[in-house]
C-alpha cells in the first residue's frame, strides 16, 4: 500500500513543473476529477497507513497510548530480529543476484540462434504465481532423494561414487562383547582370536524385505581347523527373543562384508558371509586377531540434504524466487537492448574494442536506467516478500525463514497481539522508504 | 474432523483466499445478503444454526437438523464457516448472531461466555443434559459454574494407531502402559522399523502428546490449575511429565528417520509414512481424525491394516484429552433452546452416528449404531473417561493465541525445541516465561 501510494505521488508531482497543463487554470474542476481517485487513495491507502501508525503506539486492548512499548516488545521477539536479518539478506544478495543475471541471460540470447525461445523457457516461471512457485520448490526441496528433484540429482552423482551397503540401518543388538562406537560405524568384536576359534555378531533393526531370499537358519559356529569362523545373524525373532544368542528362527545374514585385523589394526584379511551369515578365514597366520563387521555394510547411500531444514531454508528459498523472477529481468533487459544505437557499438568495434570493452564501455552504461528499474522493483518485491516463505518453509524451519512481513502478519493474525504487529510494519514502512526517495529521484530526472 | 486439522487448513485455505479477494475487498462484506429476522424465531417458527460443517458433515448434520424439525416443528435454517469465531465476531457486531452454534474451540465458548453473548441453558435441556451425559462431558460445556452449553460431537486426542503388519512382524500386541509401551518401542525397532512417527514440525501434535502425558501423569485437577495458569510451567508435574516424554522421544531409534528428520515431518506425512510399504515407521500419534487421512491418503483400510490403541496410561487409571463440539444459544429464544435439549438426546446422537464419523459423548446411545467398530471403541473410551471425570479438552485451545495456538511460538515452539534438547528444565522456564507474557501477567 505504501508502495502504492509514493508512487502515485511521485508522479503526479513531477507533472505539476510542465510547462502546459490542460485546465491548469480551473482547480474545481481539476478536484472534481481528482475526487474518485483520492477518496479512495484516503480509504485504502492513506486512513490504514494512520491507523497502523498510531496502533504501533497503543495498547491494542484499551487503545491506550503506551509509547514504545510494542516497539521494545517487537525487538525483544528473537522471531522479529531474525525477520529483519533474513530481510537483510535477502535485499543485499536478490535484486543483485536478478539484475546481474537477467543482464547476462539477455546479452548471451541476444547472441544465440533461437534466443527468442530461451528467453520465453526463462519467461515462464513468470507466468506462475509466487505461491504456486513456492510449492512447487517445497516438492523439489524434498530431502527424501525419491522425492525430491534437487536431491534426486545430487544423488544420482554421489551414489554412482559410493554406492549402497547390505544392510544400511543395522545396529548392534545389546548383550554382546562387541563394541558399535556409533551408528553406521563398523561392529568390532573384543574378543582376542587365534586360528581356531569363533566369534559371532547379532544385529539388529534389520526389515524382513531387507533379509535376501536366500538366508538360512543362523547356527552357532564350531571351530574349524586352520581357521577363524564369524557368523553374523539377524538377533530378532517375532516378539524380540533373547539378545545375544542364537535362537530358532533367527537367520544369518548373507552378503556381509567381514574383516580380520592384525594388533596394529591393520586388516589383513576380507570375506563376505555365506547364506547362513558365516564367513571363514582359512590360513589367517598367527594372531591375535580382531574381527569386525565393515562400516561398509552400514552405507545407507544418499539421503539427501535437508535444503528446507532451518539452517538452509533461506537460501534455499532465494534460489526458488530467483528462478521465478529472472525471467521479468531478462524480458525487461531484452527489450532494452534491441533498442540500444546499433551504431555506437558497431564504432566502437570499428575503433578495436574487445566484446568486453564494448559491453563493459557502452553496454552496461546506456543500459543503466532499465537497470535501475528492475533493480529497485526487484528491492520492492523483496521487502513485501510474504507468499513464497510462507508456503515454502515447513513448518519446523518458518522461523528460520522469517521475514518482515510474515512476521507482521503472523504476529498481528496469528498470535493475535496486533499492537507488536504494527510495530512491524512500521518498520517495513521505514524500510521501503529510501527506496521510495530513490525512485522518486529517478523519476524526476526521467523527466527533465 | 480434528480441531487441529481445521485449523491449519483453514489458515492455509484464508491465505488463499485473501490473495485472490484481496482486491476485490472494497466489494462489501460476503454474508451481507444473510435473511435477518431469523431471530426472532417463535413456536413453531425457525432458528439459525451455525456449525464448521461443510461438505459430507453438513449433509450428516443435516439429518440431525431434520429429525429435530420432524419432532418439533421448527425449521432450521443452517449457516456453516470454516472461521467460526471471526463468523460469530461479525454476527453479534451486526447484531443478528444465529440461535444456536456449535462451537469447536472451548476458548472461543469461554471469551463469547465472558462478553455475555450466551443464554445459560432453559431447566429443560438442562435435565435433558443430566439425563443424557456424565458429569464430566456436562462440565465442558459449563464456564465458571455456569451451563451454557451441550457437548454434542466428541473427539479423542488420546488414539495411538498402529500399523498392524508391522505389529505383527514384530511379533508384538498393542501396549496397555506407557512402560509397555517403551518395550514394545524396542522389539518394534529391533525388527527394522522405526516405533513413532509424529508430525512434530506442525508443532500442535507435540503439544497434544505433552497434554496426555501431563493429563495422566499429573491428574485431571492439576491440568485444569495448568490449563489456566494457576500452577506455573516450571512447576514439578510438567517437569516430571516432559522427562516421561523424553523416555521415547530421546532414543533416536525410536523415531521414523530419527529426530533431525522427525522435526520436519509434518502431520499428514506423519500418518502416510506409517502406512506406505515398506512402512516408515510402526506407529503414528495423533487423535482419532488420523483415521480419515489414512482413508484419504493411503492405501491402507481403518480397521484393517490400521487400527489404534488408547493413549497408554502412565498413573494408575486412563484418561482422555478430548475435543469436540459445545452446542451453545446465542439468543433467548425457546426453540433454541428446545433444539439443544434436542442435541443432548440419543435421538440426535443417533442420527449422524448411524452414518458414520461421528462420536457422541451420550450415555444412553446404544453403541450398535457405529457403522464399525473404530468408532464404537473410541466412543467407549470418551464415555469411560467422562463417566470416571478424567476427560478434559485440549489444553492448548484454552490458551491465549499467542502461546497455545501459534506455530513458532509458544508452547508449538518449546515442543519442538524440547524432543531436540531433551532439557526439561529449561523448556519448563522458557514455557513459564511465555505464558507470563501470554497471559499479561
Amino acid at each position: 500500500m505504501a508502495v502504492a501510494s509514493s508512487d502515485v505521488s511521485a508522479k503526479s508531482k513531477s507533472r505539476r513543473p510542465r510547462p502546459k497543463r490542460p485546465g491548469g487554470r480551473r482547480p474545481l474542476v481539476a478536484l472534481a476529477f481528482l475526487l474518485p481517485a483520492l477518496i479512495l487513495l484516503g480509504a485504502l491507502v492513506v486512513y490504514p497507513l494512520v491507523d497502523t501508525i498510531a496502533q504501533s503506539f497503543q495498547d491494542q486492548d484499551t487503545r491506550q497510548f503506551i509509547g514504545l512499548e510494542n516497539y521494545r516488545r517487537a525487538l525483544d521477539r528473537d522471531n522479529t530480529i531474525t525477520a529483519l536479518k533474513n530481510t537483510l539478506i535477502w535485499v543485499i544478495l536478490v535484486p543483485g543476484l536478478i539484475t546481474g543475471g537477467g543482464l547476462i541471460f539477455a546479452v548471451l540470447t541476444e547472441r544465440v540462434r533461437y534466443g527468442t525461445a530461451v528467453k520465453v523457457i526463462l519467461f515462464m516461471p513468470m507466468a506462475i504465481s509466487a505461491l504456486s512457485v513456492g510449492v512447487i520448490w517445497r516438492v523439489m526441496y524434498e530431502q527424501d532423494p525419491d522425492r525430491g528433484l534437487v536431491n534426486a540429482v545430487i544423488g544420482a552423482g554421489v551414489d554412482t561414487v559410493k554406492g549402497q551397503g547390505a544392510y544400511p540401518n543395522a545396529t548392534l543388538s545389546g548383550e554382546q562383547d562387541l563394541e558399535q562406537p556409533n551408528a553406521k560405524a563398523a561392529v568390532t568384536s573384543n574378543q582376542e582370536l587365534a586360528v581356531g576359534d569363533t566369534v559371532t555378531f547379532g544385529l539388529v533393526s534389520i526389515t524382513d524385505e531387507e533379509v535376501p531370499a536366500d538366508a538360512e537358519q543362523a547356527v552357532a559356529p564350531e571351530g574349524n581347523e586352520g581357521a577363524i569362523t564369524a557368523v553374523v545373524w539377524r538377533d530378532f525373532k517375532p516378539g524380540g527373543g533373547t539378545a545375544g544368542e542364537i535362537e530358532e528362527e533367527e537367520v544369518g545374514l548373507p552378503n556381509v562384508t567381514m574383516e580380520l585385523l592384525d594388533q596394529s589394526g591393520e586388516v589383513v584379511a576380507s570375506e563376505t558371509t555365506g547364506s547362513d551369515g558365516s564367513a571363514t578365514f582359512e590360513d589367517p597366520g598367527g594372531g591375535p586377531f580382531t574381527a569386525r563387521v565393515a562400516a561398509s555394510n552400514f552405507d545407507e547411500g544418499f539421503q539427501g540434504f535437508a535444503w528446507l531444514a532451518p539452517a538452509l531454508v533461506t537460501p534455499a528459498i532465494i534460489g526458488a524466487f530467483v528462478w521465478g523472477g529472472i525471467g521479468f529481468a531478462v524480458v525487461v533487459i531484452g527489450a532494452g537492448l534491441a533498442a540500444l544505437p546499433r551504431d555506437l557499438l558497431e564504432a566502437a568495434r570499428t575503433d578495436g574494442a574487445t566484446e568486453w570493452q564494448v559491453f563493459r564501455m557502452i553496454t552496461v552504461p546506456l543500459m543503466a536506467p532499465i537497470l535501475g528499474v528492475v533493480f529497485i522493483t526487484m528491492t520492492i518485491n523483496v521487502l513485501k516478500l510474504f507468499d513464497i516463505v510462507y508456503v515454502t518453509a515447513p513448518g519446523g524451519s518458518i522461523n528460520a525463514a522469517n521475514v518482515v512481513a510474515l512476521d507482521m502478519w503472523r504476529t498481528s493474525f496469528q498470535a493475535r497481539q496486533f499492537g507488536i504487529g504494527a510495530a512491524i510494519a512500521v518498520f517495513l514502512f521505514l524500510m521501503v522508504i529510501p527506496i521510495m526517495v530513490l525512485n522518486l529521484r529517478r523519476f524526476r530526472r526521467d523527466e527533465s | 474432523m480434528g480441531g487441529h486439522m481445521t485449523r491449519s487448513r483453514r489458515w492455509l485455505l484464508l491465505i488463499a483466499a485473501l490473495l485472490i479477494a484481496l482486491p476485490a475487498c472494497a466489494g462489501g462484506t460476503p454474508g451481507d445478503d444473510e435473511d435477518d429476522g431469523a431471530a426472532e424465531g417463535g413456536e413453531g417458527g425457525e432458528i439459525t444454526v451455525a456449525a464448521v460443517w461443510t461438505g459430507v458433515e453438513e449433509e450428516n448434520f443435516t439429518a440431525v437438523l431434520d429429525a429435530f424439525t420432524e419432532e418439533s416443528g421448527v425449521d432450521v435454517n443452517y449457516q456453516s464457516s470454516d472461521d467460526l469465531g471471526t463468523y460469530l465476531g461479525t454476527q453479534i457486531e451486526g447484531g443478528s448472531p444465529p440461535d444456536v452454534a456449535l462451537i469447536p474451540q472451548p476458548g472461543l465458548m469461554r471469551s463469547l461466555a465472558a462478553d455475555g453473548t450466551l443464554v445459560e441453558l432453559s431447566d429443560d435441556a438442562q435435565a435433558a443434559l443430566e439425563e443424557n451425559l456424565a458429569p464430566g462431558s456436562q462440565d465442558l460445556g459449563a464456564v465458571d459454574g455456569t451451563q451454557y452449553g451441550i457437548y454434542f460431537k466428541a473427539a479423542s486426542k488420546s488414539t495411538w494407531w498402529y500399523n498392524t503388519a508391522v505389529f505383527e512382524q514384530a511379533g508384538v500386541e498393542p501396549p496397555t502402559s506407557w512402560d509397555e509401551m517403551l518395550e514394545t518401542a524396542q522389539t518394534v525397532n529391533s525388527s527394522g522399523t522405526p516405533f513413532v512417527s509424529i508430525g512434530a514440525s506442525d508443532g500442535w501434535p507435540l503439544t497434544d502428546f505433552f497434554e496426555n502425558v501431563y493429563l495422566q501423569s499429573a491428574g485431571p485437577e492439576m491440568y485444569d490449575q495448568l490449563s489456566t495458569h494457576e500452577i506455573p510451567w516450571t512447576d514439578e508435574s510438567v517437569i516430571s511429565a516432559l522427562e516421561t516424554m523424553n523416555e521415547l522421544f530421546s532414543e533416536d531409534a525410536n523415531l521414523a528417520g530419527g529426530i533431525s528428520k522427525t522435526l520436519q515431518t509434518d502431520f499428514v506425512t506423519s500418518v502416510t509414512q506409517t502406512y506406505t510399504d515398506p512402512p516408515d515407521s510402526a506407529t503414528v500419534y495423533e487423535g482419532d481424525f488420523v483415521a480419515g487421512v489414512i482413508g484419504g491418503e493411503t492405501e491402507a483400510v481403518v480397521g484393517e491394516e490400521a487400527d489404534f490403541f488408547d493413549f497408554p496410561p502412565i498413573e494408575g487409571e486412563s484418561a482422555v484429552v478430548g475435543a469436540g463440539d459445545v452446542g451453545v444459544a446465542l439468543t433467548d429464544n425457546e426453540s433454541a433452546q428446545e433444539f439443544l435439549a434436542f442435541l443432548a438426546t440419543p435421538e440426535a446422537a443417533e442420527a449422524w452416528a448411524e452414518i458414520g464419523g461421528f462420536i457422541s459423548p451420550n450415555l444412553n446411545l446404544d453403541p450398535s449404531v457405529y457403522p464399525d467398530e473404530i468408532s464404537q471403541r473410541i466412543a467407549e473410551t470418551i464415555t469411560a473417561a467422562s463417566e470416571s471425570g478424567a476427560i478434559r479438552f485440549d489444553m492448548s485451545d484454552l490458551q491465549p493465541a499467542e502461546f497455545g495456538a501459534t506455530a513458532g511460538q509458544g508452547l508449538f515452539q518449546r515442543m519442538q525445541d524440547f524432543i531436540r534438547t531433551g532439557d526439561a528444565e529449561a523448556i519448563a522456564k522458557a514455557l513459564e516465561k511465555d505464558a507470563k507474557a501470554a497471559f499479561g501477567e
